[in-house]
């Protein structure tokens, strides 16, 4: 039990090491969230509508906050798949570490990343008219939340880590950057045709971006549907059912590894 | 090291169908066959990586099986792949390896240093592997093997797309850990390797042993040393096939007629004395002693898959 704890941090030491020797793939993770905060916030801003009226920008940052933590999974896949093609994920398995380690240590690196870009993000919102109204300590729930569903992406990126390489994990940008748009991160759902709006509302990232909205105070909460009503409680929810599907098939997955 | 009748099924296709390895402590044993032959499958079972379909296997005196983590805290495996991380210094790379199999800070430092001594790697310690030459690299990753001074190494094709020079080098550390009482078993597909290296040769084929022993006990299957006459025209073949004996051997294309001989150098002295005293101006004469190419041929009936390659 103690090596697991030892062995996850020195799993995850490596992968921030790699983060601090090279910044160059840090700003890139930046870089797009910030450009977009500036495009979509002045650029497009004054041509957006919020549902229900408010200011765009305060509606948008929320949004961008979400579809930096569901890029998340993106990065996680392509790190576990490039560990497991070069042969390093058999390196861990043949050697007496802890195997918990070797994940625990993936979703601490992972976990300590997406708290840093939200910072970043957060700090870049702030410089251009975001805010939170409701108080630090629900602005501080609602980051929990963003990381909440971080850890369960960790778990889905490692099950499909393992089971592509990394070719195609590269090409899994194709599917996460609609998956992040058909929600109701940058546009309210209220406004988009009928079948697109249901599948906007229940994605499981629209139920975190809403719940953070009403922590933060900020505009575009609400809407008819029940997904809609209840963000709160599907914020909680849908990562732990992410958590509660891809665990088990991540560990028997690495177990099979053996097969 | 033993493994007895070792079964591994991947889909329908048998990889290994009883597959038996005995390998004594200390020594070097040579896995060799085309693509495909089971041996990364044999590594990989006896690695604990690979769950197995039937037989047994042990390694360091534990079941790869049953006892799999004695196993791992006694082997280490250096796959086809370098494992070396770019971004971490030398020096960093075998310290969280060594914190990895459980050393202290202060252990893992230490052993750390003294691996980059042994390696020849000291005054790379600080730089980042990504500057490391391929050479290097393949040094710092042996290296990393070696955190915990295993009993048993398994190197799963060590100089695969090495120039001859780092091959050389790779060479030297492996018979250097040898010499230290490591008991190592090597898959390669390059047979000069298995000559260098290896003190018994296995040679497999769709996933079987297909012939095993010393390179020369192998070498020696195929009738030893052969002498070969090469002569400028045709009608003396028939006169040097009679000094060469019953089982000469004559290809009339290249002028070549080739016996096998028991004893090297009086064979050469009577057939060169023979060949004078009949008036015979031979071409060339040499005493040629089957390659590791020539039995792996006669074995398995095609060629390594290297030769085929180039």
């Amino acid at each position: 039990m103690k090596y697991a704890v030892v062995d996850s941090w020195i799993v995850a030491k490596r992968d921030l090491i790699h983060w601090v020797r090279e910044p160059v793939r840090v700003f890139a993770n930046l870089a797009y969230p910030i450009i977009s905060v500036l495009i979509f916030g002045l650029v497009f801003g004054s041509a957006m509508n919020v549902f229900g009226g408010g200011d765009y920008i305060e509606f948008l940052l929320p949004g961008m906050f979400g579809q930096t933590i569901a890029f998340g999974v993106g990065s996680t896949l392509m790190m576990v798949s490039m560990d497991a093609d070069r042969g390093v994920t058999d390196r861990f398995r043949a050697s007496p570490m802890s195997q918990t380690g070797v994940v625990a240590g993936r979703s601490i690196a992972d976990l300590v990343n997406s708290s840093l870009e939200l910072l970043v993000l957060a700090l870049c919102g702030l410089v251009i008219g975001w805010s939170f109204r409701d108080g630090l300590l629900n602005a501080l729930l609602a980051f929990a939340l963003f990381l909440w569903l971080r850890f369960a992406l960790v778990w889905v990126g490692i099950y499909l880590g393992l089971l592509v390489k990394p070719e195609a994990a590269q090409a899994s940008w194709m599917f996460l950057f609609p998956l992040t748009m058909f929600a109701n991160t940058f546009v309210s759902p209220e406004l988009m045709p009928g079948w697109l709006r249901v599948v906007a509302e229940w994605n499981p990232l629209s139920s975190t971006v809403a719940a953070a909205r009403e922590l933060f105070g900020n505009p575009g909460v609400g809407g008819d549907s029940w997904a809609a009503q209840n963000s709160l409680l599907l914020a909680v929810l849908w990562p732990a059912v992410f958590v509660a599907i891809f665990w088990p098939l991540s560990v028997l997955k690495y177990r099979n590894l053996s097969r | 090291m033993l493994a007895e009748g070792l079964r591994k099924r991947f889909d329908k296709n048998w990889a290994l169908d009883g597959f038996d390895l005995a390998v004594p402590t200390g020594t070097v044993c040579g896995l060799l066959g085309p693509n495909g032959a089971g041996k990364t499958t044999a590594v990989r079972i006896l690695a604990t990586l690979l769950r197995l379909d039937g037989g047994r296997a042990e390694v360091a005196g534990h079941d790869v099986v049953r006892e799999a983590p004695a196993v791992r805290r006694q082997v280490a495996l250096n796959g086809q792949q370098s494992t070396v991380d770019d971004v971490l210094t030398g020096k960093e790379n075998l310290v969280m390896w060594g914190r990895l199999y459980h050393l202290s800070k202060r252990q893992a430092e230490t052993r750390a240093d003294e691996l980059l001594e042994q390696f020849g790697l000291t005054d790379a310690a600080d730089k980042r592997a990504k500057q490391y030459s391929g050479g290097m690299r393949r040094r710092l990753d042996l290296a990393s093997s070696f955190v915990m001074r295993p009993s048993v190494l398994f190197l799963d094709e060590p100089t695969t797309g090495l120039d001859p020079r780092n091959r050389g080098e790779v060479w030297r550390e492996v018979k250097r850990v040898v010499a230290e009482g490591t008991t190592v078993l090597l898959t390669t597909q390059y047979l000069d390797e298995a000559d260098q290296l290896a003190d018994q040769i296995v040679v497999m084929d769709t996933g079987r042993v297909a012939a095993q022993g010393t390179p020369d006990q192998l070498k020696s299957k195929l009738g030893g040393d052969r002498i070969e006459v090469v002569v400028r025209n045709a009608d003396e073949l028939p006169v040097v096939a009679d000094v060469l004996g019953p089982d000469a051997e004559v290809d009339p294309d290249t002028f070549r007629v080739s016996a096998a001989v028991a004893d090297r150098v009086a064979a050469l002295t009577r057939v060169t004395s023979a060949l004078a005293a009949k008036g015979v101006e031979a071409e060339d004469i040499a005493l040629r002693r089957p390659t590791l190419d020539d039995v792996f041929l006669a074995i398995t009936g095609h060629k390594a898959v290297s030769e085929v390659r180039a």
